[in-house]
């Protein structure tokens, strides 16, 4: 509890830090997209693994299921999203892995 | 004493069975059903489409989707005899009466806790068509793959 947070050491760090994680544009130009997640904001209750439309968003080329961090999926629906994706792997849908 | 629960089928057949092979498959799924007094609510042929992956030496294969009421009993037997089908390149069973009921609860609760809002502001419960926010983007799905992956290090 006692360290970045209150610590008067790494200040400027700090100030880097929350920069970006801004969604203010910054100096190359680009727009940091804001972090919601896609699920909660469309509303999306149950995430159907025969919809590869919307998985293949989720899923990189290679097929690897990401962490939550890169799409911005909140626990839960990261949770039904893995498993969407682990059930339409199943059934050919995904790709375990691609060569 | 069994209960009836909901059931997600989804088969792959093999692309060299002909288009007769596919509907005697479902008469034959249909009569397991029946036999088990369960009832087939719906069915969905996808067609043909291609694989994400080898599956033996068959590139692509007939989609089936058949949603099944039923015990878990018919189930096991369903999944006996697609197994030992050699037309049948793979296929999966989901149970969805649960998940399906989650996301109704999670869907009414959401529309309540909105009504509510709306009310105590002094709104209409539902929201008018003209009160659309426009801020969210809807080109987030075309953007997905390596933007992400920029946003992370």
């Amino acid at each position: 509890m006692s360290g970045e947070r209150g610590g008067g050491r790494g200040r400027g760090k700090k100030d880097d830090k929350d920069k970006a994680k801004g969604d203010r544009p910054r100096g190359g130009g680009f727009f940091r997209r804001r972090r919601v997640c896609k699920f909660c904001a469309d509303k999306i209750d149950y995430i159907d693994y025969k919809d590869v439309k919307l998985l293949s968003g989720f899923v990189p080329e290679r097929g690897k299921v990401l962490p939550r961090r890169m799409f911005g999926t909140c626990a839960e629906h990261q949770r039904k999203l893995t498993l969407a994706i682990k059930r339409a792997r199943n059934i050919a849908l995904l790709p375990f892995a691609a060569d | 004493m069994s209960q009836t629960r909901q059931y997600e089928l989804v088969y792959i057949v093999s692309p060299d069975a002909s288009e007769q092979a596919v509907a005697d498959l479902h008469t034959q799924i249909e009569q397991i059903v029946q036999r088990f007094n369960g009832t087939l609510d719906k069915t969905e042929n996808w067609g043909r489409r291609k694989l994400a992956y080898e599956i033996g030496h068959a590139r692509e294969g007939t989609y089936v989707i058949e949603t099944i009421t039923g015990s878990g009993e018919m189930v096991k037997e369903i999944d006996r005899r697609l197994r030992v089908t050699d037309t049948i390149i793979r296929h999966l069973t989901v149970r969805v009466d649960d998940d399906l009921r989650v996301a109704e609860r999670l869907r009414t609760e959401r529309k309540e806790t909105q009504a509510r809002r709306r009310t105590a502001r002094g709104l209409p419960p539902e929201p008018l068509p003209s009160e659309r926010r426009g801020d969210r983007d809807d080109n987030d799905s075309d953007d997905m793959g390596l933007e992400g992956a920029e946003g992370v290090r």
